[in-house]
């Protein structure tokens, strides 16, 4: 069993990412990602001291389109496939919390 | 009024101080949406102004509008914010109103940062930053009355989603309530003058969020504070601020703590009331977003939007104050109302600075369109010789602005002339003669019945008499 | 001349009929993909229209582009308008995006004629096609081994005759490993050569659509029509660049090649085999062979094994039942969008969107994503000082064969170590081509990879080529 990671913590990140995991699953998936993160070790191997954080093969930068409007889908191409849609808009089960 | 350096201008209550920052939210007035070439327009039938960018359909990428980076860049340089290269994140978390079910925004690194805003009463209130991020659809809710918890589902419209926002965070450095409404009238101002936003705040377009904590007063501790919500006016702003002080000042004193929590000021009821708890903070989950690639406005660029800016208020106010002799603050009038580039242009014709200001601030609609300097000083300028009383100058300016014509012309016609003296003292003999009750009381030092006789003057004289050679008559008689 | 490069001339000079060459190749797949499962759905009515107006442009004098008649098959989680895409999953079951692809726009005006939608891993998340919701395609070689992945699909479609191009996406080597078990050549282009508009994210800094192909000339010109500046995605190169197909003949003559350690010592005997044999080839052509290292590159599981889901976990959070594809009702939306997702992800997509939330979270951030990141700029740093020694590198694609159904399927890590030899130059964002060399002990394809720095794709093409005539 891994240290890196606990049956809270996979719980808690299936919570974040709007998924429910039978008991079953939640040990199966502790295994998994223990498993994974264990590997994770071998980066404690390399000297990453003053490495930046960047990742573009191609350093591009202001990438910027000019303000035209010129969509190019129909909005009802996009509602049509709306699981359910009611007055031009998607429709939902009622909502019940404010956004975070 | 007050000035950055006075330190007793700031909002007590049974031993506690206001600490308040403000967030408004601004959204920028382009023509396309920030990331795609879907219309930004307000008032449109649900879901007409989308694409597959806006509602986040999968494979659709975004591309940043450059007119929306300037209209940010313009209003940092006019709150002389520093602009520096900036990253767009994405900020995790489900919500139907937010299409991808993440909101591209500027987190470690936004565009503007370090900036300041002054009062028009001189307070200078810090900004901390200002960065660009994209609007969320609009969720309404249906049955129960329209009412979150009791609606039998809600209904999604995604026009607003995609929609250019700028944040502009203060520091908090608000220190009364009428601070924060001067702020919020003041950032409107500058985003009119600009043209960074229309700023409406009845309609969504600016968004006005107070964060309030107390203290002791004298302390320069920060207190847990609330955030409040749905502040719909500059009014309402005011009042949310001083019910939420006064609410955490009403816990400490009954020794509770206040939690720090987001809240929602309902205009009607005049209070403010729990929306959600942020003792758990929520996990956002910030990360560099990869589809963008890092914003780095050269400085070139930068000048260009530099050189474009028009004059703001607070630099208006203070061209008008230097010329006019005045304070900053006392300019500030004139210039919310558009009149300073015509004060500034009559004072530079000779005219009386003061009494320029004084039409400008009482007689003047806002604008004056169609008044000359030149005339305008050559009225004040018989006010100041004696030709004209102060009744007079006024009326003569308002057929001035109605009809075109010129001061003295109108002068004429109307048989203004200043009345002399000899006329003057015998209609205030009269006048005094007529109320030896009332003139006992002046005599005996009752100066609230001065009004009364200049009144009885202005009566007889049909509003011909100057004010000031009526009072000062008086005065002489008095201590005679 | 390539097979699909073949079947265009004769298209081009009217010797054949488009509806000829796509109708030769659908009546192939109602025969054969019973069996195979490369398609998950195929665009019959709509190629026969495309392949009756590219007939029509050649009557008239036109000339339809150099793809002319060319079936071409797609990978499920590009977008075509009105036809459904699915990335293999059942989240997106029934969904019909409203737009294409740059790179199907692309193809189309290019001539060519996109046949049908073919299986991959769920979201691409896989690299053997077993993680398909709509069950695993076979290996047209073997049908008991896996073709690879994630573009299983893509690639069994050109090795069983399906269609002569196949377009797949490459995340960590997921159009390379393929190619390699199917005998193919497959290409990763440098990233951002390709538009990704209308590619669904994995991971998106990761992730280059590309061509699966028989030969090198083939994905060459298919590159070259795919390529190119999208103002859709601010990611691409914003200049457009040199043709590959006009280096091919050139040989290798005077150029530095180096055999890259850390992908070939992880491979086979008989794979490694592969890889010394057409390093001899290639210095028997005239090239200057050599062995170079890259230490980092042994990070690089780990490393994409963090930036990969923590990505993922952000693109697939999107998926929640309000616009589109499945919904599975709830009291409320946020309980709609629990049993949304809970019932439309597969076992593997969950694993990983639950990794990268982790990864991302507060507290872990900095020990896993934000060091992953700097791995990767480590990598580069490397391969700049690899590249100032050598002009391209060799390597395996795959460190084994194609292998058996179930074998990795069980042990997350075995099937991780699938992309062992793919995953440096997708990481450092890098060109890369797997050219088929050969058979393992096994009597299955051996694909060895030639590798170059960012925007080297046309040096890239020109050594592949020349491996290629080595064969």
């Amino acid at each position: 069993m891994s240290e890196r990671i606990s049956t809270e913590d996979v719980a808690r990140i299936a919570e974040l990412a709007r998924l429910r995991l039978t008991d079953e699953q939640l040990s199966h998936y502790v295994e998994h990602l223990g498993a994974v993160l264990d590997h994770a070790e071998d980066l404690d191997e390399v000297d990453l001291d003053g490495v930046p954080a960047t990742w573009q093969a191609i350093p591009l930068s202001n990438v910027l389109r000019d303000d035209v409007v010129a969509p190019d889908v129909e909005p009802d191409e996009v509602l049509a496939q709306a699981p359910a849609a009611e007055d031009h808009q998607f429709r939902v089960p009622p909502i019940l919390g404010e956004a975070p | 009024m007050t000035d950055v350096t006075d330190v007793t201008d700031v909002w007590t209550h049974e031993g506690y101080e206001l600490v308040c920052g403000l967030e408004v939210h601004v959204e920028l007035a382009t023509a396309s949406k920030l990331f795609s070439p879907a219309a930004n327009r307000f008032g449109d039938d649900p879901n007409t102004n989308i694409d597959p960018v806006c509602v986040g359909l999968p494979g659709t990428l975004p591309v940043l509008n450059r007119h929306a980076v300037e209209l940010a860049i313009r209003l940092g340089l006019a709150l002389e914010c520093d602009i520096r290269p900036s990253i767009f994140a994405r900020k995790n978390y489900f919500y139907p109103d937010m299409p991808k079910d993440f909101q591209i925004s500027q987190y470690e690194l936004p565009i503007c940062s370090d900036g300041r805003l002054e009062l028009p009463g001189g307070h200078v209130v810090g900004i901390e930053r200002a960065h660009l991020e994209e609007d969320t659809g609009k969720t309404t809710h249906v049955g129960g009355g329209g009412r979150i918890h009791d609606a039998t589902y809600s209904l999604v419209d995604y026009n607003r989603s995609g929609v250019p926002l700028l944040e502009i965070v203060s520091r908090p450095e608000v220190r009364t309530p009428d601070q924060a409404r001067e702020y919020a009238s003041e950032l409107r101002a500058i985003l009119l003058a600009t043209g960074v936003s229309d700023a409406r705040m009845e309609e969504g377009s600016m968004r006005v969020d107070a964060n309030v904590s107390v203290r002791p007063i004298g302390s320069d501790e920060l207190r847990t504070r609330c955030e409040i919500k749905n502040l719909n006016s500059i009014r309402s702003l005011g009042r949310a601020i001083e019910y939420e002080a006064k609410r955490h000042i009403a816990l400490y004193e009954d020794g509770e703590a206040s939690v720090q929590e987001t809240r929602h000021w309902d205009e009607d009821g005049g209070r403010t009331h729990t929306l959600r708890s942020k003792e758990e903070a929520y996990d956002y989950r910030y990360f560099a977003d990869p589809d963008l690639p890092p914003l780095t406005p050269d400085p070139a660029w930068i000048e260009r939007i530099a050189a474009d800016l028009p004059p703001l208020p607070a630099a208006r106010r203070h061209q008008l104050a230097d010329a006019a002799g005045v304070a900053a603050s006392e300019a500030a009038l004139v210039v919310e109302r558009g009149l300073d580039g015509l004060c500034l242009a009559t004072i530079a014709e000779g005219a009386d600075a003061g009494r320029v200001l004084v039409h400008a601030t009482q007689n003047l609609s806002d604008g004056a369109d169609g008044l000359a300097p030149g005339a305008f000083a050559a009225l004040v300028g018989m006010e100041v010789g004696g030709d004209l009383t102060a009744t007079q100058a006024k009326q003569v300016l308002a057929e001035m602005v109605e009809t075109g014509r010129g001061p003295a012309e109108i002068a004429a016609d109307r048989g203004f002339e200043a009345m002399d003296s000899g006329d003057l003292h015998s209609i205030v003999d009269e006048v005094v003669a007529a109320s030896p009750d009332e003139w006992q009381r002046f005599v005996e030092g009752d100066q609230k019945v001065m009004g009364f006789f200049v009144g009885q003057v202005m009566k007889r004289t049909q509003g011909q008499a100057d004010g000031k050679a009526v009072s000062a008559r008086l005065r002489e008689l008095a201590q005679a | 001349m390539g097979a699909a490069l073949e079947l265009a001339a004769q298209v081009r000079a009217g010797e054949r009929s488009a509806r000829d060459v796509v109708q030769e190749h659908l009546d192939r797949i109602g025969e054969l993909d019973g069996e195979i499962h490369a398609f998950l759905e195929v665009t019959t009515d709509q190629a026969l229209a495309a392949a009756d107006a590219v007939d029509a442009q050649v009557a008239a004098g036109e000339d339809p582009g150099p793809l002319a008649g060319v079936p071409v098959a797609l990978k499920d989680n590009l977008c075509t308008r009105g036809v459904p895409t699915t990335c293999s999953s059942r989240i997106l079951e029934g969904w019909r995006p409203p737009y294409d692809a740059t790179v199907v726009r692309r193809l189309r005006t290019a001539g060519g004629i996109d046949v049908g939608k073919t299986n991959l891993d769920e979201f691409a998340m896989g690299s053997s096609t077993e993680n398909s919701a709509f069950g695993p395609t076979r290996n047209p070689l073997d049908v008991e081994r896996v073709p690879g992945g994630s573009s299983g699909g893509s690639a069994a479609a050109v090795a069983a005759g399906f269609a002569p191009l196949a377009l797949g996406t490459d995340t960590g080597g997921s159009i390379r490993q393929p190619a390699a078990l199917c005998g193919l050549v497959g290409v990763k282009p440098t990233y951002g050569l390709v538009s990704r508009y209308g590619l669904i994210a994995f991971a998106s800094s990761l992730d280059q659509v590309g061509p699966l192909t028989h030969d090198v000339a083939d994905a060459a010109a298919f590159l070259d029509v795919i390529a190119g500046p999208d103002d859709r995605d601010s990611t691409s190169v914003t200049e457009a660049q040199p043709a590959v197909s006009a280096t091919l003949d050139r040989g290798v003559e005077g150029l530095r090649v180096g055999v890259l350690d850390e992908i070939t010592s992880v491979a086979t005997p008989d794979v490694r085999a592969r890889v010394g044999a057409a390093a001899e080839a290639l210095a028997a052509a005239g090239a200057k062979v050599g062995e170079v290292s890259v230490p980092a590159s042994k990070q690089a599981l780990t490393s994409y094994y963090l930036v990969a889901p923590a990505e993922a976990s952000s693109n697939l959070a999107r998926f929640d039942g309000v616009r589109y594809g499945l919904r599975v009702d709830g009291a409320d939306t946020a309980e709609m969008m629990v049993n949304t997702r809970t019932a439309g992800f597969g076992p593997e997509v969950k694993a990983r969107i639950m990794l990268g939330t982790y990864a991302l979270s507060a507290g872990y951030y900095d020990a896993y994503y934000g060091r992953a990141q700097r791995l990767r700029v480590l990598l580069q740093q490397e391969f700049a000082v690899a590249y100032e020694q050598y002009d391209v590198l060799l390597g395996a694609t795959s460190p084994t064969t194609a292998f058996r159904f179930g074998e990795r399927a069980d042990d997350p890590l075995a099937m991780y170590a699938s992309d062992l030899c793919t995953l440096p130059s997708s990481l450092a964002g890098h060109a890369a081509v797997s050219v088929p060399y050969g058979e393992g002990d096994d009597g299955m394809p051996v694909g060895v990879q030639v590798l170059g720095p960012a925007l080297s794709d046309p040096l890239v093409f020109q050594v592949a080529a020349a491996v290629e005539a080595t064969r």
